[in-house]
This record gives C-alpha cells, sequence and structure tokens, in this order.
C-alpha cells in the first residue's frame, strides 16, 4: 500500500462524498421541511444524467448540455411534485414509500424504452479531461478535481442560501413548525416548490457531473439513493450541516474500506479468507457505520432541533 | 398517527371470515383445475405466490398491527433459504433438522437486529431495517463456496425422515398451503391475544402503554421474532420451490415487493397480505406476458392504489359490498 | 412522614441555563390529595414529568412507598404503584373504552405473553374495566370506540384507566383542562369520590375544584416550595396572595 494510493483514494472518497452530499441535500431538505419520504430522488439523479447525454448529442456542447438538462429535469421534477408529490404530504411515510417506489419502477422502464438499455456515456469537456499533477508521482483525473470543487462551492451557496437570505430562514422555520410558518400568511405550497425544485437541481447536477466517469443507464439512481438516505439518517434529518459532515464520512469510509478492507484484514487473517471475507465487509461498512450511529445517537448527528 | 386507518375502529376480536374460508377452499382446489392445462406452470405460479403470502402475513403482522414499517424482511425470507442451501450442500436435506434450524436462525436475527432496530422510531427505524437487510445480502453474495452473487442450485428438494415428501409438485403445494393456513390462523389468535392487544396498543399510544406498567420494547421485540420466523419459513419453502437460491432473494427492492404486496391487499387486515400477494405477483405474470414494458404500467398502478384507494383491495371489496347492501 | 406515599427531596433540572425545579421538598401521605398550584411557568408539568419518568431530574431523591424511583423506567413506575393522567388527552383512540380499561387491568395481574385467547372476552378483565368505567359514569359508553368520546369522556376514561391499575399514587396533571363547567363539575364528583382511598397528586388551574379537593396543597412558583399546607393557611399567606397577585383564590 503506498503512499500516493492512499491519497488518490482520499480525492476519490472526497469526490465520492461530495457527489452524495448533493444528492443528500436535496433528499434531506425535502424530508425536512415536508416530511416527505422521496425515494424517486435517486431517478431525478438519473434523469439529469440521461438529459445532459440527449442535448449534448444535439447542442455538442457540454456547458449548454449542463443548463439544458438543468432546466428539464427541473421542469420534470416540478411535474411530478404538481401531479403526484403533492397529494402525498398529508399520508403515512408507509404510503410516500409506496408510491415513490412506483415512480421509480415507472422511470427505470420509462428511460429504457426512450434511450435503450445499453450503457450511455458523456465525454469530459476537452480543456478539462487530463491529469494533474499534484504532487511528484501523484497524478489525479482534472475532471474529479472539478466535481469536488464545484461540490465544495454547491456546499457553501446552500450554506449562504439557507442562513442569510429570507427565503432560507422560510425553509428552516418551515422544517421545524410548518403550520405555524403557514399561519403567518407564507405560501407554504410554494415554499416547498422552492425546496423541492432545489433538491431536484442538485441531484439532477450530481448526475450531469458524475455521467462523464460512471456509465449512463437504467437504474443507476437505486443504489445511489439508498447511500443517500443514509448519509441523511447519519447526518440527522433536515440538517444540512449533517448531511455535508455525514455524506463526506460516507464517502471516505466506503471508498477507503473497499480499497483497503483486504489489506487491513490480511494483517490478522491468511490472505485467502481476507479475499473472501474482505468485499463484503467493505459493502457492509456504511451500514455497520449507520447501526453504530443510531445506536448512540437514535436521531442521527445533528438532529433539527424541534422536530417532534 | 398514521393516516392509514385511521377513522376504522380496531375489531376486538375476530369473525368468521366467509370470505377467507373460500378463498383457502379455491386454493385448495387450484391443483384439480391445474390438471387440466399447464400444470406445472400453474402450480408453481401458486406455490410461489402462497409462498410469498406468508412473507407478506409477516409484514402485515408488524406494519399493519404493530405500527413498525420493516424495510428489510427480505432478509428473513432469505436466511430461511439459505439454511436449506447450505445445508443441503453439506448433505443434510432432512426437514427434521433444516426447518427447525431455518427458524431458529431467522429467529435469531430477528431477535439480534430487532434489540437495535427497536430503539429507533418511524423513519429511522425504516432505515435501519433497510440496513440490516443490506448487510445480510451483501454478506450471502460473499459466501463464495455457496454460490456467491450467482446464487446456489438445491441438490434436491428436503425431505422428511428420508421419505421424499416434497417429491411431487403437487405435494408441495399442499404443503405450502396448509403452512399458509397454519401461518394465518397464527397470526391470527397471536393479534387478538393478551400479547396482541400490547402489540397493538404499542401502535396506538406507546407513551400510554408505558403508563399503564407495559415494557413496550420487550414485547415489539418479541412481535419482531415471530415475524421473522415466519420469514424463515417462507423463505424454507421458497427454497424448496424453485430449487435455488441467491442473494437476490433479500435485496431492498424484495424487502420493498412485500410492503406493496400488504398495501395492495390492505393494511391491517391479515387475509388483505395473501391477496395483496396474489395481486401482485400475478398482475406481474399477466402483465408481463402483454408487453415487456409492463412496469410502464404497474408504476403508476401502484401509485393510484396509494392515492385512491386506501385499504387496498380487501377495502375496495368492502366499500363495493357496502354499497352494494346499501342499495 | 415515615409512611408517606410520595416522597420528594431537594429535587433540581435545568434546562440549559434555565432551573426549572429549585429544591423541591415534598410529602404526600396514604389517602392524601395533595394539589400543587402555582402560575404558569412555575415548573408544575415539569415536576409531574420528573416523578412519572419522562424527564431525568439532575440531582433530589424520589420515593415512592420507600423505594428509590429515580433509575427506573415509566413502566416499571407504574408497575410500583405510580398511574398518572395526561395534560393532554393520551388514550388509544381506536380501541374501545372498554379495551382501554381492560388494558389496564391485563398490565396489573397475570402475564401478557399469552399468545392464543381472545383478550377481549376475557370475562375477569372485562367485568373489572366495567367496574372501573362505573365509577366515572363511563359504563354506558363502554363500548364507544374512544376517538368518538367527548373530551370530558376522554378526561373521565382517563381516570378509569388509572383507578383500574388500583393505584398506590395517581399523578393527576390538570385534569380539568379544556373541559366546559358541567364537565368539570364531574369530573370533581367524581375526585370526591375516590379520596382516601389513594395517594392522590393533583396539579390544576382551576381553584374551586382545588379547595374543595385538597387535604394539602403546595403552592410552586419559579421552580420552588413557595408555601405549604392545609387550605385554609394556605389561602390567607400574603406570600401565596402575592405570586398570585391579580388572581382570587376564593
Amino acid at each position: 500500500m503506498s503512499f500516493t494510493l492512499f491519497i488518490v483514494q482520499i480525492l476519490n472518497g472526497l469526490q465520492f462524498g461530495v457527489l452524495l452530499f448533493l444528492i443528500a441535500a436535496g433528499l434531506t431538505l425535502v424530508f425536512g421541511v415536508m416530511d416527505f419520504i422521496n425515494l424517486a430522488h435517486g431517478v431525478q439523479y438519473m434523469l439529469g444524467a440521461y438529459l445532459a447525454v440527449m442535448f449534448y448529442t444535439l447542442t455538442g456542447s457540454f456547458v449548454l448540455a449542463l443548463i439544458l438538462a438543468l432546466v428539464a429535469a427541473l421542469a420534470f421534477g416540478l411535474l411530478l411534485e404538481f401531479t403526484v408529490f403533492r397529494q402525498l404530504y398529508e399520508r403515512d411515510h408507509l404510503e410516500q414509500v409506496i408510491a415513490t417506489f412506483g415512480i421509480i419502477i415507472f422511470l427505470n422502464q420509462g428511460v429504457k424504452v426512450v434511450w435503450g438499455a445499453a450503457p450511455l456515456s458523456l465525454p469530459i469537456p476537452e480543456a478539462l479531461s487530463g491529469v494533474v499533477a499534484l504532487m511528484p508521482g501523484l497524478v489525479y483525473p482534472v475532471w474529479r478535481l472539478v466535481i469536488i470543487a464545484s461540490g465544495l462551492v454547491v456546499a457553501l451557496l446552500l450554506y449562504i442560501l439557507v442562513s442569510r437570505t429570507r427565503v432560507g430562514m422560510l425553509v428552516r422555520a418551515g422544517a421545524t413548525h410548518a403550520r405555524i410558518v403557514s399561519a403567518l400568511g407564507v405560501d407554504i405550497r410554494r415554499l416547498f416548490m422552492i425546496v423541492f425544485g432545489f433538491g431536484t437541481m442538485l441531484a439532477a447536477f450530481a448526475g450531469i457531473m458524475i455521467a462523464p466517469i460512471l456509465s449512463v443507464e437504467p437504474g443507476m439512481g437505486d443504489s445511489v439513493l439508498i447511500l443517500a438516505f443514509v448519509v441523511i439518517v447519519i447526518g440527522g434529518i433536515g440538517s444540512m450541516r449533517g448531511a455535508f459532515i455525514a455524506a463526506l464520512l460516507v464517502g471516505l469510509v466506503d471508498t477507503l474500506g473497499r480499497s483497503f478492507m483486504i489489506d487491513i484484514l490480511r494483517l490478522v487473517m491468511p490472505p485467502s479468507p481476507a479475499r473472501t471475507v474482505g468485499p463484503a465487509i467493505a459493502s457492509m461498512l456504511i451500514y455497520v457505520l449507520m447501526a453504530l450511529v443510531l445506536y448512540f445517537r437514535p436521531a442521527g448527528l445533528f438532529p433539527a432541533r424541534g422536530k417532534s | 398517527m398514521s393516516t392509514l386507518t385511521a377513522s376504522k375502529p380496531l375489531r376486538a376480536g375476530p369473525r368468521i371470515d366467509l370470505a377467507v374460508i373460500a378463498m383457502f377452499g379455491v386454493l385448495a382446489l387450484v391443483p384439480f383445475a391445474a390438471a387440466f392445462g399447464a400444470e406445472t406452470y400453474l402450480l408453481g405460479l401458486v406455490t410461489r405466490v402462497m409462498v410469498f403470502a406468508i412473507a407478506a402475513l409477516a409484514v402485515d403482522f408488524l406494519c399493519g398491527f404493530g405500527g413498525l414499517v420493516t424495510f428489510g424482511h427480505a432478509a428473513f425470507v432469505g436466511i430461511g433459504a439459505y439454511t436449506v442451501a447450505i445445508a443441503g450442500a453439506h448433505g443434510v436435506t432432512d426437514m427434521a433438522i433444516t426447518l427447525p434450524l431455518a427458524l431458529i436462525v431467522s429467529g435469531l436475527f430477528a431477535y439480534l437486529t430487532g434489540t437495535i432496530c427497536l430503539r429507533t422510531k418511524s423513519v429511522y427505524f425504516i432505515m435501519i431495517t433497510l440496513a440490516f437487510g443490506q448487510m445480510a445480502y451483501f454478506i450471502a453474495g460473499s459466501l463464495a463456496p455457496y454460490g456467491g452473487d450467482d446464487g446456489i442450485t438445491l441438490p434436491a428438494r428436503s425431505t422428511l425422515f428420508g421419505l421424499q415428501v416434497f417429491g411431487s409438485d403437487r405435494a408441495l403445494y399442499y404443503a405450502v398451503l396448509g403452512s399458509l393456513i397454519a401461518s394465518y390462523g397464527l397470526c391470527r389468535a397471536v393479534v387478538y391475544s393478551r400479547f396482541g392487544r400490547v402489540f397493538r396498543g404499542a401502535r396506538e399510544n406507546p407513551t400510554r402503554m408505558a403508563t399503564i406498567g407495559f415494557d413496550v420494547f420487550r414485547y415489539q421485540r418479541v412481535g419482531y421474532v415471530i415475524a421473522g420466523c415466519l420469514g424463515g419459513l417462507s423463505g424454507f419453502l421458497l427454497a424448496n420451490a424453485t430449487e435455488f437460491v441467491s442473494p437476490a432473494y433479500m435485496s431492498w427492492q424484495r424487502s420493498g415487493e412485500l410492503i406493496i404486496m400488504v398495501l395492495f391487499g390492505g393494511l391491517g387486515t391479515l387475509h388483505g397480505a395473501i391477496v395483496g400477494a396474489a395481486a401482485y405477483l400475478l398482475l406481474e405474470e399477466w402483465l408481463a406476458g402483454f408487453t415487456e414494458n409492463w412496469k410502464l404500467i404497474f408504476g403508476p398502478l401502484l401509485v393510484i392504489v396509494v392515492l385512491y384507494a386506501r385499504g387496498g383491495l380487501v377495502g375496495l371489496a368492502a366499500s363495493i359490498k357496502a354499497r352494494l347492501t346499501r342499495d | 412522614m415515615t409512611d408517606a406515599v410520595l416522597l420528594i427531596e431537594n429535587l433540581r433540572k435545568s434546562f440549559g441555563g434555565l432551573v426549572v425545579t429549585d429544591g423541591v421538598t415534598l410529602e404526600i401521605g396514604p389517602g392524601e390529595l395533595h394539589a400543587v398550584i402555582g402560575p404558569n411557568g412555575a415548573g408544575k408539568t415539569t415536576l409531574i414529568h420528573q416523578i412519572s419518568g419522562t424527564l431525568t431530574p439532575d440531582d433530589g431523591r424520589i420515593l415512592l412507598n420507600g423505594t428509590d424511583i429515580m433509575p427506573l423506567p415509566p413502566h416499571e413506575r407504574a408497575k410500583l404503584g405510580l398511574a398518572r393522567s395526561f395534560q393532554i388527552t393520551s388514550v388509544l383512540p381506536r380501541f374501545s373504552a372498554l379495551e382501554n380499561v381492560a388494558l389496564a387491568v391485563q398490565a396489573r395481574g397475570g402475564s401478557s405473553y399469552k399468545f392464543f385467547g381472545r383478550a377481549a372476552s376475557e370475562a375477569a378483565l372485562n367485568d373489572e374495566a366495567m367496574a372501573a368505567l362505573a365509577e366515572v359514569s363511563l359504563d354506558h359508553r363502554a363500548g364507544v370506540i374512544a376517538a368518538h368520546l367527548s373530551h370530558g369522556e376522554k378526561r373521565a376514561l382517563e381516570l378509569a384507566i388509572a383507578l383500574a391499575l388500583q393505584p398506590k399514587l395517581l399523578l393527576l396533571d390538570e385534569p380539568m383542562a379544556g373541559t366546559g363547567p358541567e364537565e368539570s363539575e364531574r369530573i370533581v364528583t367524581v375526585l370526591q369520590r375516590l379520596k382516601g382511598r389513594f395517594a392522590m397528586l393533583l396539579v390544576e388551574h382551576d381553584m374551586n375544584a382545588v379547595f374543595a379537593l385538597a387535604d394539602r396543597i403546595s403552592v410552586l412558583t419559579y421552580g420552588r416550595v413557595l408555601a405549604s399546607g392545609e387550605p385554609h393557611q394556605v389561602r390567607n399567606d400574603r406570600a401565596v396572595t402575592e405570586a398570585y397577585l391579580g388572581e382570587e383564590l376564593e
């Protein structure tokens, strides 16, 4: 195990964490403000990727594709909110889970019909497609650094938005006291739509940014969705700060775990069992982490105060 | 408070439900009807329906009566199935050993995970049951000597003291039907028993239950173990029915399907779980026959059921019946 | 009082910088109805929460019939004879009134780890439950689903549930909250009938009820016991009238 490999994996972990944050942020906001479990958040991430591929094929420009895909994803998200989600806010969590599960099934099939089942790809923009030497002997893909940077910028923007603007204050108030905010004359429906729209764009943005690295295929949102839920549960539902810290934690634990679990196990057991058991433990790590966190803090690391 | 059955009062005791008896009667007659057509196919299909119905009963028990929404129950089905497979790989096929073993292992898993899960509430509970389900899934996938990700075929169906009791599909069918009826009967009895009343009360108002003197956590954990064992039973039968076991049996999508079945049929009714399992699997088969894009219909159907058919199929039937008897 | 049912010594509780319970000492003897009154924010409900086990005190002792109940969770305190009614009605909404009370009877005696046999048709449980309901004049409403009872009836149901537990100490957290004059009177009548059977700690704002029922009264202000004694003593206490400036103690 070399030092450069270690650094590379830390960066990969950060990149993964940042990606998870983009998805988890929207999820925790929607859950925190509207008490709405949205399993369909994962397909919004997937849709962002597919739309980016489509617009890139049409325009040839990554930047244009990015903007158009964001707009289209937002429009689609708002459509979903208007037709289906709106009627689920008052319902049981169980019903929300089932209904949004139905949307996942529908959209996973839908993208297959529209774009086919074969994985698609999106090329990295020319200027950012190379590698850069961070240290002597350590090269790292530029695009991954772009992802990390853009994620941190978004996190900063969100922080400013939520803590320094009027809308942000309403969002925070709505997260704990929706009825009071509504009674004060604020159009709570409009607030929900803004929150939801924002969350959708964040998820779509994550999908667009990751599309050049991963393959764009049906069902790509499912595994990410589960991880995002793990993140918001660890972080504490409704808490942006929690989502950020938990996302980075999960990203690092998962990436480092997968890379080095076999090596770690080789310290205590012979290579053959280590090779069998290693991957299994690595896959389970974040769930073990979540179970541990919930054992000591049943409401996550930073539970939003006031939520009953 | 749950909005699902908010205004419906809880029945104090069970009624002998003619509809339920009729349903079991129909199930008992299926093999005879099947003899006239594609017997293996039909028998296999309905056997699978009944096997999942047992798991769905367990989920309804937890969710509909206990208010515990579990998103990891497929793990118990998988544990039951893998017990059979692993025992089979070592030459043990006698169900006198594998069946109790399946029940014990799934019960133990339920006890241990329940101890952690039941400390949490609502969505945290959903997530942590999901987490344990995922853990079981990944562990199963890592069992290289038992197929790993690809799964493993069973050498043979379970025997009883050396006898090939599951030799014919028909025999297995009736064994599964018997297990289903027994499971249904068990759930019914438990739900209206002293224990069941505490379990249901804990869903209504856990604080009130504590101030009356009930240690809610303990009762819920016992309920969780019962549901886990039922899941294990379902897995044992599933392994015998398909003669194949794989980690996919424990995926979170499968756990989700169990919840869908219960909701489809009608939460908190017990027979709704059976109806829901049948409706879900038969609908899946039927729609898949039409078009390979049947999921495009199925997805929105789920949404519509949630939005407009609260109380599931059983609730729908009840309101139709009410409307007919009114006129 | 060596045979005190409830003995609270120097109870302290703070939330952050705010001291809500500031060295409260209180004693309740067997069969005594002890009222705790005080202006809003005095810490009365916090006191009840600490006795029932929903809040953990920072310091002090709580003894129920000589047993230290502070380390015990709420359900174990109930087993030792503590019953309570809630400020915001807390019953099992989708169970009938009878089943609500029968559950309490079930909790008191016999094992609830019975998995067969219809609990709802156990005559012994139901008879005792009906008796408790009759005490609060709800027996004619036994079959009604709790959610469909009127507010006052739900309050009475809470009392029936508490009665079915055959408690040593009953905590009454504003039983008259939100009830109209007629229903309030009903509850007072019921409480008068129950007086002497077991110890009761009554937190109430309704002064008529308090002075009609209480054997002894403690006045709580700013988390501290300002005065404690028999009703006429408390009524004439200067410090108490000042604390309740503007309020009628008649």
